[in-house]
């Protein structure tokens, strides 16, 4: 046998080549350190969610000055531009399932529609007359179905999700329109009625909460969310595994603590002109529990972190026995599930579905605002927050723009513009990183 | 151990041999694997001892069948004819999930790491631990962390860094600590150094010779001489799709090998004659 030969390996080469790759907020201790780490990552150019957190801050100080008597940052136009974000949260929310795979889904528009029309045609007393509860459940069960279709023709037959969500787009766009013209609505079947269980539907938006149960429900949210990430940081501390400092677990919760006040707080301002309007709408707390559920669904079970997988690289989940189709079938069925709840509420807040439904522009703006919010369109990287952060950005923009009375066709472009930069900055930093990659593996 | 090969895919480490050299019965056993893709035959009646404790190289030129064979064992492909002893007892390999069961795990080339996961996350892959329906990342961060320190994979400054951010080495060493963490009995490497500079083929050399040390059994497939000469415990060298040769690495020399792997070992046999 060969005598092994003891050559000592080079420490010094390797262990400085793995410090200039490790991202350095994973090894900082302390909060200056993790400052520090944090400007150093922005030079090397991974930015995470700044771009869309300084984009928010530009927006409302740019709005706020030139909006006509400076109304852009008034309670009731907040109130207003959530709720018309809130839309968009959701569809980008959905549409991050699709992302995170490297996949797209077109039909989410559209799709979402037939969700919302189904149950505000099975909500109506004069026709089927359904509890407010079955109608939504049989609606998002539709949605699942067809989106588990879609992901089933993507996963069987080997097709481009691009290809036949586009066919779905199409399919969905006519199945509306029938679903539309079902029972003596005259295809605009509304929800705006005395009936109580048809009301529940149309305060889905806004209808409010009062301000006191409000300030409570926040608190305990905020209290709750606060002692998880502070007991959770801690054990994995004393148990010596990678965790922050406990200053930036503090800053953290303090700022979901302000967040949280200040939503209250502003929802809490009455924005009526004549009588009382006060409390946060119904579509905050909506907004909130799908976020809640995707995150934990992607970050803390096994089927997000096969998402995950799929989207970094296929090839290596099958290898680890992951059935990879099936995950990304369940995926299409969430995101057209999750797309029947946006669309639920955007019927909610126009009060109705009529075929004035634009599911084409939904759909653009759903990838808008995941992608701006910092969901990569490449692939494995992507969650739930980003769909809410990109959500009001573009609900701000949107908002903004028609506060200065502008053509709808200078939103668009303006829309559009706002998402090749943020598909811009996407492109540049996953060119760096493969680059860097290609670097290391010679 | 007294030379025991006849070349031409016809070779005996039987009884006898065995009992002479107090070896226990290989870990894997394979005896007489054909293998064919429509019209052409890749494998003849291939045989192959894996022992335990030692580092088995299996060499041959592009198209010798090395990738054919292993995928064999590995539970990819279902050979047409032979018989796999896994411990004595004969096995049937029909999936990866079957190999995984025995103990036989496989480092591919392309490594199989998904760059966007972090260390821990790729080392749990298609096998994360749960606590109430929810990911145990404490648990699985701590059992990474300890398969990393008891192989000495020391280079990797954070195993919550993403693998994207990894230099080829330390890829390597996560891909064979994620084979060896799972109780396996085999590893089996496909090139495990072919896109390594020097200080990286070195980590992961050391790291085969700890995984032998560990009693584990391992499969090296190598085209770098330097590499198997330096590490491989026994040779085995494919030629057109049969087993021409396989012994103790001490009986070759980078010349015999070379000569095998080319002609199937006929120079040799004709001087010999």
């Amino acid at each position: 046998m060969a005598q092994p030969v003891e050559i000592p390996p080079d420490p010094t080469a390797a262990v400085q080549a793995a410090e200039a790759e490790v991202p350095p907020e994973l090894i900082a201790q302390s909060f200056g350190e993790y400052v520090r780490a944090w400007a150093a990552r922005l030079r090397g150019g991974d930015i995470g969610v700044l771009p869309v957190v300084v984009g928010l801050v530009a927006i409302m100080i740019v709005f706020e000055i030139i909006s006509p008597n400076h109304v852009f940052l008034h309670a009731d136009n907040l109130v207003n531009l959530f709720e018309q974000s809130a839309v968009f949260m959701v569809l980008a929310m959905a549409e991050t399932f699709a992302l995170i795979l490297g996949e797209i889904d077109l039909s989410i528009g559209y799709l979402g529609a037939c969700g919302a029309v189904i149950a505000v045609q099975l909500v109506q007393p004069v026709t089927t007359g359904w509890p407010w509860w079955a109608a939504i459940v049989a609606a998002l069960l539709a949605c699942a179905i067809a989106g588990a279709i879609q992901g089933t023709i993507i996963t069987r037959l080997g097709i481009p999700s691009f290809i036949v969500t586009l066919a779905g787009y199409l399919i969905f766009n006519g199945v509306m329109l029938i679903l539309l013209l079902l029972g003596p609505f005259s295809g605009y079947p509304n929800l705006a009625s005395s009936d109580t269980n048809v009301q529940v539907l149309y305060n889905m938006m806004a209808g409010t909460i009062d301000p006191t149960i409000s300030w409570i429900g926040m608190g305990v949210v905020v209290v709750g969310l606060g002692a998880l990430m502070w007991f959770g940081d801690a054990r994995r501390r004393r148990a010596g595994l990678v965790a922050p400092p406990p200053s930036l677990t503090l800053l953290k919760i303090g700022l979901i603590a302000i967040a949280g006040i200040v939503v209250v707080a502003i929802c809490n301002i009455n924005r009526a002109n004549i009588g009382v309007l006060a409390g946060v709408p119904w579509v905050v707390p909506i907004v909130l529990a799908v976020l809640a559920a995707w995150t934990i669904l992607l970050e803390r079970t096994k089927y997000g972190r096969y998402v995950y997988a799929i989207g970094g690289n296929a090839e290596a989940a099958r290898r680890a026995g992951i059935n990879v189709a099936l995950i990304v079938t369940i995926a299409f069925a969430l995101c057209s599930m999750t797309a029947g709840i946006g669309v639920l509420l955007y019927a909610s807040y126009i009060g109705g579905m009529s075929n004035n439904v634009q599911g084409g522009q939904l759909v653009l703006f759903a990838v808008a605002a995941a992608v701006i919010g910092g969901t990569s369109l490449f692939g494995g990287r992507g969650k739930a927050i980003h769909g809410v952060l990109g959500g009001l950005v573009i609900g701000g923009i949107y908002n903004g723009m028609y506060l200065q009375s502008l053509d709808v066709q200078r939103i668009f472009i303006v829309t559009g513009l706002v998402l090749l930069a943020a598909v811009s900055i996407d492109a540049l930093s996953r060119r760096g990183k493969v680059s860097g990659l290609g670097l290391t593996r010679r | 151990m007294p030379p025991c090969n006849v070349r031409g895919g016809i070779f005996f480490l039987g009884s006898k041999m065995t009992k002479m050299a107090q070896v226990a019965e290989p870990l894997l056993k394979v005896r007489g694997v054909d293998k064919h893709f429509g019209a052409v035959q890749a494998l003849y009646g291939v045989d192959l001892d894996l022992p335990a404790g030692k580092v088995t190289a299996l060499c041959g030129d592009n198209g010798a069948g090395k990738s054919v064979f292993t995928k064999c064992i590995s539970g990819v492909y279902q050979p047409d004819h032979g018989e796999v002893f896994w411990d004595g007892q004969p096995v049937h390999i029909h999936n990866t999930r079957d190999a995984s069961r025995l103990g036989i795990e496989t480092v591919y080339q392309d490594l199989a790491l998904c760059d966007n996961l972090d260390i821990v996350q790729n080392m749990f892959l298609g096998r994360e631990r749960l606590s109430r329906y929810l990911l145990d990342e404490d648990d699985m961060e701590r059992a990474a962390a300890e398969t990393l320190a008891s192989l000495k994979v020391t280079t990797v400054r954070s195993i919550r860094q993403p693998v994207a951010s990894l230099s080829g080495g330390q890829r390597q060493s996560v891909a064979i600590s994620k084979a060896v963490m799972w109780n396996s009995k085999l590893v089996i490497m496909d090139e495990p150094t072919a896109a390594l500079g020097v200080v990286q083929t070195r980590q992961v050399l050391d790291l085969m010779k700890r995984l032998r040390d560990r009693g584990l059994a391992v499969m090296v497939i190598s085209h770098n001489l330097n590499d198997v000469f330096e590490v491989a415990d026994r040779i085995a060298i494919l030629y057109l799709g049969r087993m021409v040769i396989q012994d103790d690495a001490s009986k070759f020399d980078r010349q015999r090998v070379v000569e095998y792997m080319t002609t199937g070992g006929k120079g040799m046999k004709a001087a010999a004659n």
